[in-house]
């Protein structure tokens, strides 16, 4: 039932990609890479992709990759939307409440600047104005692959301590 | 009930009722304006006799140009398919107006935003609260949709005040803004006595970015795309209400074809939102592998809309006058192939779902929105057909839907069953739906759009897969947005959620919650 939905070369590309990362999230983290969300303001296309993103097409859990429910056990927080003022607090306090070692990724065009509401009386914009941002995945919103894929390149790079 | 139908029926409730002007500018509006003192009982009226809540309420700031500002009130004339909009002036030295809160329910809401963003104040409203500018980060007496509202002045100091209950044994459970899941933030505040849930008040507005105020002074290829981001899992709905207010004000007409395209398109955003919200209750309930196999679904339809459009979620898709994305009989085909494969996999899902006696405890009367409450809340869209309300824009407002011979679904119960099951039968009513459309295949899309960039104000509509989309909109003379107000339908349905939610236990919450399934940033804007 998994395949009849999807094409031959996207499956390999998942894959290739998938593989990839596992061993960089092996190395860097002893096997698993503890992810906490944070919504600060988007529209929600970018949550609907994560979660995508965990679906038994791409599968992130096969590869290490699992969202937890609380910052305490997370090792990274994804953090999208524009950083509306409503939610400086609780980013920060999120941020705060991760034990170290940790390091926060963006994800989807708002955070990187705002996006499409830069301008906006209610919106800080830059999400890396308000805690270290270390990875940007860019797209409005973008979809598993990439998200799978800005990862992995990432890992790879070895930025992280 | 016509145009003079209906103000003889006011009047027969209100012997000497004068409306100031009625004009019928569109086949599908009637706007009625009438003086500030008569305004709150020609409201109650129209309540009563086209049993329709209060859609929309909302002020407009015309202070440069006509030293006033306005308040218009929509309500929905099912059997004439048609939206009534009351309006009335308010002074510019005096801006407050009688609140019909305690009238009528539905209202209540829109006066708090009305209050918090325009600083008109909605007197008699026993809630004054403030939505989304919250007050921890916004100093009061800044008014950010007042046309001369620059930058902020004063300091934000203070603490939004919930309500309290208070008895032996009751205490208070705050969860969120951040939620354990992947989900937008939002804050509700449980008070509970054991398990079962006493109160639950939510609070909303944390992801508030300003919406209405960006749109103001776009031209219309950027204000598409901004509506398109308003609520990411509804961007078609969206960007189809909005682009057909302007298409009301430009003169454009539509013809068949393109009506068909959207159609189609609207009922693939409302199949893959569908399925997933079927996952999503089997995860809140613990049932893992149909959730898999639901997300499985979703993706299917979402790389059949990117075959289709270019766009997982529909986005680049309307424009004034035409779709820009066509289906021709290759993707026809691919469509109707895919389609059937959904079909199949679909029906398996819900054997697997009818076949756990534990699933159905779960869902069955967990959640109950009785359909009195749905109807005084004005709860529109999914949530209130699986409350026994009638409420479907497809059916009041066919358009291409008529030929296609739309079924309305229903439910009577109002658990979380019956929004289960209302969302199953629609994913294979919108399936019929599609299929039908697709057998149409008389006509072209227009080449040469006809559109005069005017000055005017309309309102646009879809039935988003949630509910009712709302877009009324005002354009100046070279046809940039002069004001935009959305409502999306979320804004209604949250408040019945925080009564559904009444007397079930807490570990419900989030099968109750993900029933109802309700956008944080389509209601904060």
């Amino acid at each position: 039932m998994v395949t009849r939905h999807i094409e031959t070369d996207l499956s390999i590309k998942i894959e290739s990609a998938g593989n990839e990362l596992r061993s960089s999230i092996h190395k860097k983290f002893g096997r698993s890479l503890h992810i906490r969300e944070i919504d600060t303001g988007s529209c929600g296309a970018c949550e609907s992709e994560i979660i995508s993103a965990n679906n038994p097409i791409y599968d992130l859990q096969r590869f290490g990759i699992n969202f937890v429910a609380s910052p305490r056990h997370a090792d990274c927080l994804l953090v999208t939307g524009p950083a509306s003022k409503n939610m400086l607090i609780a980013l920060k306090k999120t941020y705060e409440a991760m034990p170290e070692p940790k390091f926060v990724i963006t994800c989807g065009d708002c955070a990187l600047n705002g996006g499409i509401f830069k301008d906006s009386y209610y919106v800080e914009g830059a999400v890396k104005e308000i805690v270290p941002v270390v990875l940007h995945i860019p797209g409005c919103p973008p979809n598993p692959l990439v998200i799978m894929r800005t990862l992995l390149s990432f890992l790879q790079k070895g930025e992280v301590r | 009930m016509d145009c003079p139908e209906i103000i003889s029926g006011i009047k027969k409730k209100l012997p000497g009722f004068n409306a100031i002007s009625v004009l019928r500018d569109y086949p599908d509006e009637i706007c009625i304006k009438v003086d500030p003192k008569v305004f709150k009982d020609a409201c109650l009226v129209l309540h009563k006799l086209l049993h329709s809540p209060v859609l929309m309420l909302f002020a407009l700031d015309e202070r440069i140009k006509l030293n006033k500002f306005e308040i218009k009130c929509v309500f929905v004339n099912v059997k004439e398919g048609q939206w009534v909009i009351v309006s009335m002036d308010i002074p510019q030295e005096n801006p407050c107006f009688d609140s019909l809160a305690k009238s009528i329910h539905s209202a209540t809401l829109f006066e708090r935003e009305i209050w918090e963003m325009f600083g008109i104040e909605p007197k008699g409203n026993p809630d004054l609260r403030r939505l989304n500018l919250h007050d921890e980060v916004w100093p009061q007496g800044n008014y950010p949709l007042r046309k001369d509202f620059n930058k902020i002045s004063g300091l934000a100091a203070g603490e939004y005040k919930f309500g309290k209950v208070e008895g032996e044994g009751v205490f208070e459970v705050p969860v969120g803004p951040v939620h354990a899941g992947i989900i937008g933030p939002g804050h509700f505040r449980f008070s509970v006595a054991g398990e079962p849930i006493i109160n639950l008040e939510i609070r909303l507005g944390f992801t508030h970015r300003g919406v209405e105020k960006l749109f103001e002074g776009r031209s219309y290829p950027e204000a598409i795309k901004l509506s398109e981001c308003v609520s990411g899992d509804s961007s078609f709905a969206h960007s189809l209400a909005f682009t057909q207010a302007l298409e009301k004000i430009f003169g454009t007409s539509v013809p068949t074809k393109t009506a068909i395209f959207r159609a189609i398109f609207l009922e693939l955003e409302r199949m893959y939102n569908h399925v997933n919200d079927i996952g999503g209750i089997a995860v809140d309930v613990g049932f893992g592998f149909p959730a898999a196999y639901a997300s499985i679904i979703k993706e299917a339809i979402l790389q059949l809309n990117e075959k289709l459009t270019a766009s997982r979620y529909l986005k680049n898709v309307n424009t004034i006058g035409r779709v820009l994305t066509e289906i021709d009989e290759v993707k026809k085909r691919m469509l109707l192939e895919s389609l059937e494969r959904v079909k199949y996999d679909f029906n398996e899902l819900v054997k697997i779902l009818n076949s756990s006696v534990s699933f159905m405890d779960r869902v069955d009367t967990a959640g109950v929105l009785r359909r009195k409450t749905a109807e005084d809340l004005g709860v529109v869209g999914l949530a209130g057909r699986a409350s026994g309300i009638p409420t479907d824009l497809r059916r009041y407002f066919p358009g291409a839907y008529k030929e296609a011979k739309f079924k309305i679904v229903m439910q009577e119960s109002g658990d979380a069953l019956a929004r289960l099951k209302v969302r199953i039968f629609e994913f294979k009513e919108s399936c019929r739906l599609i299929e039908e459309f697709t057998r149409n295949s008389a006509g072209s899309q227009n080449v040469n759009i006809h559109k005069e960039l005017r000055q005017g104000s309309a309102l646009g509509y879809a039935e988003g897969w949630r509910g009712p989309v709302l877009y009324w909109i005002q354009t100046d003379s070279a046809g940039l947005i002069e004001r935009c107000k959305i409502v999306d339908p979320s804004f209604h349905n949250w408040q019945g959620l925080s009564y559904a939610v009444l007397g079930n236990i807490i570990p419900d919450f989030p099968l109750c919650n993900k029933s109802f399934d309700l956008s944080y940033s389509g209601n904060d804007l």
